[in-house]
């Protein structure tokens, strides 16, 4: 009896829930289809409004702006060598700090642990870290983007937990009783096991890299120098004072509202190719590093 | 490693006089020694970019002269930090980072929770599956082009949120030069941005809830809602209590970044926050030792709150953080 009852409110439970999933991811998805499609309109369509899903008056000029403008392309460049260097340093020295953090046998461990953990909590602060940065000459240098932000706690724990539950202890202990250094164990045997976190931590740091602006607007000043973020800052968020002022907009304003749409996907696209490859991973890793640590 | 493990084994057996500690130490240090080797750039990493600075915070306490040094640059104690506390701006800070962060996790805490119960409860893989997949999605959207879509979507003349107010006949708002809007759009532009991924935590811990208890209660005649109120919400709670101590601990530290990207004088009254004004004091206007005392204060607090936090914890239910 109550069975047959509990069936209907199961139904009407998973309507609901589906109901109200569908009406988020549309909601999630809505804002970002309505860019992508105003990259293909024609800037008089979008600054009308005329686009509410589909583009309006198909035109591929944006994107040829965009091509074309000089700035966009030297701090893109930029961009994806500060992404580069900085994820390859992330991943060696959290790798390198992980590893010994996971041998339940390291002397200290928990004195090193501490220390670590300790900075997720507490720091000295913006203007100290900022003076730090000229005090070392690091100011104007690409060292100033890609060393402060070398390890991030919350990724060593999570690279941690890996080493610690997904790497056999045996293969390990095995490699030592044949004479292997620790060293050698982590080069030959933790590293090629590691594609999954490896992964991940591509995918976290990498992203990380790429949307980071505030550390060159703090510690970079030459213009050559930007990174894409502080150019699209510019284009997207600094340019738009004009358009507060109310009245018409003329040709060149026009312009210059419907470029923002195609700088935006140019400026995200990277992530979203990279995205759908890297989506198994990381919620793995994530789960992985998450519950048990 | 098993002999390694025997080695020490043996010598915790017998008493320990001091001497023996000593070379339990030493023992202890020498086998780990090429572990040494590998954390040691890590170690430096942290020694000069985390806790440099943390010594470098005493310029805080000291009239400091970039050309003296933190050593020769005299001691003033608590003058920058009283300077700070009767500044004119000193409540106008506390309360848009105090409300932005409360409205923030008012809001935004539970929107992953609920998400990823609502995830978990669905069936069908492939409808499961996309929406984690466009759900995760905005996470990874710059937070500048984030603040660009903004921007141009509230836009009085050409976005279309105002698009739609005008077809209804309103008049349209100048969203972003309002300081009464600043807190909302702040605050549900980041649930649009991270609630999906915010829940991928939850819904790992939903994993690992034991699936004979919903069997139990299946056999039991339960039905699905009374199985999330019963068994999964339950589940869940340690979690998000670890959560919400994290939150806790960055109450003081709101999103600056955002803020700073969305933010112009016009809203300054309700957007402006302590990090944002260190910024501009600190960076912008060089004064180095009034807005590291600003900044100490925030940070100090932020640690309070959050060991009060995690004690209070610790005293009613099980789960802390430490």
């Amino acid at each position: 009896m109550s069975r047959i009852r509990s069936d209907k409110e199961d139904i009407v439970f998973e309507i609901i829930t589906v109901f109200f999933l569908t009406i988020i991811t549309i909601a999630v998805l809505y804002p970002i289809i309505l860019v992508v499609s105003s990259s293909f309109s024609s800037p008089l369509a979008v600054i009308s409004n005329q686009v509410k899903l589909l583009p309006v008056g198909f035109t591929l000029k944006m994107y040829q702006m965009v091509f074309k403008h000089p700035e966009i392309w030297g701090s893109y460049l930029n961009t994806v060598i500060y992404t580069v260097l900085g994820t390859t340093i992330n991943i060696l020295f959290t790798a390198l700090g992980a590893y010994p953090l996971s041998r339940k046998d390291m002397f200290g461990r928990n004195i090193f642990t501490g220390l670590f953990v300790f900075t997720m909590f507490f720091g000295g602060g913006m203007i100290p870290s900022f003076l730090l940065i000229k005090n070392l000459g690091l100011y104007d240098k690409i060292w100033a983007l890609v060393l402060p932000g070398a390890v991030s706690t919350w990724n060593l724990i999570i690279m941690r937990t890996f080493f610690q539950n997904s790497i056999p202890l045996e293969l390990q202990e095995s490699a030592f009783i044949d004479g292997a250094s620790d060293i050698t164990v982590f080069f030959k045997i933790i590293i090629p096991l590691s594609t999954p976190i490896i992964a991940v931590m591509v995918l976290f740091y990498g992203v990380g890299h790429w949307n980071d602006w505030f550390s060159a607007l703090l510690y970079i000043s030459k213009r050559a120098k930007y990174p894409l973020q502080i150019i699209l800052r510019e284009i997207l968020i600094q340019s738009s004072t004009q358009d507060m002022s109310g009245g018409s907009l003329s040709d060149q304003e026009m312009i210059g509202e419907g470029i923002k749409y195609a700088t935006m996907v140019v400026a995200t696209l990277p992530i979203l190719c990279l995205y759908p490859f890297l989506q198994r991973y990381f919620v793995k890793g994530v789960m992985v590093g998450a519950i048990k640590g | 490693m098993v002999q390694k493990n025997m080695a020490v084994g043996k010598s915790l057996i017998t008493p320990v006089p001091k001497d023996n500690k000593l070379k339990k130490i030493k023992k202890g240090l020498y086998k780990s020694r090429y572990l040494y080797i590998m954390i040691a750039p890590v170690v430096a990493y942290y020694i000069i970019f985390h806790y440099v600075p943390m010594y470098g915070a005493q310029i805080a306490f000291k009239d400091f002269n970039p050309f003296e040094g933190i050593w020769k640059s005299p001691w003033v104690g608590f003058k920058y930090f009283i300077q700070f506390f009767k500044s004119v701006y000193f409540w106008r800070l506390i309360r848009n980072t105090l409300g932005i962060n409360i409205y923030g996790i008012i809001v935004d805490f539970p929107m992953p929770i609920i998400l990823a119960l609502m995830i978990n409860e669905v069936r069908n893989r492939i409808f499961k599956k996309s929406v984690q997949t466009i759900v995760y999605l905005p996470h990874f959207i710059s937070t500048v082009v984030l603040v660009g879509m903004l921007v141009s979507f509230l836009s009085p003349r050409s976005g279309f949120i105002n698009g739609i107010i005008k077809d209804f006949g309103g008049q349209p708002i100048h969203f972003l030069s309002e300081p009464g809007w600043f807190k909302s759009i702040y605050v549900w532009s980041g649930v649009w941005q991270n609630a999906g991924w915010g829940s991928i935590i939850y819904l790992a811990a939903l994993t690992g809830i034991d699936p004979s208890l919903y069997e139990a209660a299946i056999i039991d005649g339960s039905s699905r809602w009374q199985r999330l109120i019963y068994i999964t919400i339950p589940s869940l709670i340690p979690t998000i209590i670890i959560m919400l101590i994290l939150r806790m601990g960055g109450l003081l530290n709101v999103g600056f970044e955002k803020i700073m990207l969305m933010y112009n004088p016009v809203t300054y009254e309700t957007a402006d926050v302590i990090s944002t004004y260190v910024y501009r004091r600190g960076i912008l206007g060089a004064e180095y030792s009034f807005s590291t005392a600003v900044g100490l204060f925030n940070s100090v607090v932020n640690f309070i709150i959050l060991v009060s936090f995690n004690a209070l914890s610790r005293k009613i239910s099980e789960t802390s953080l430490w």
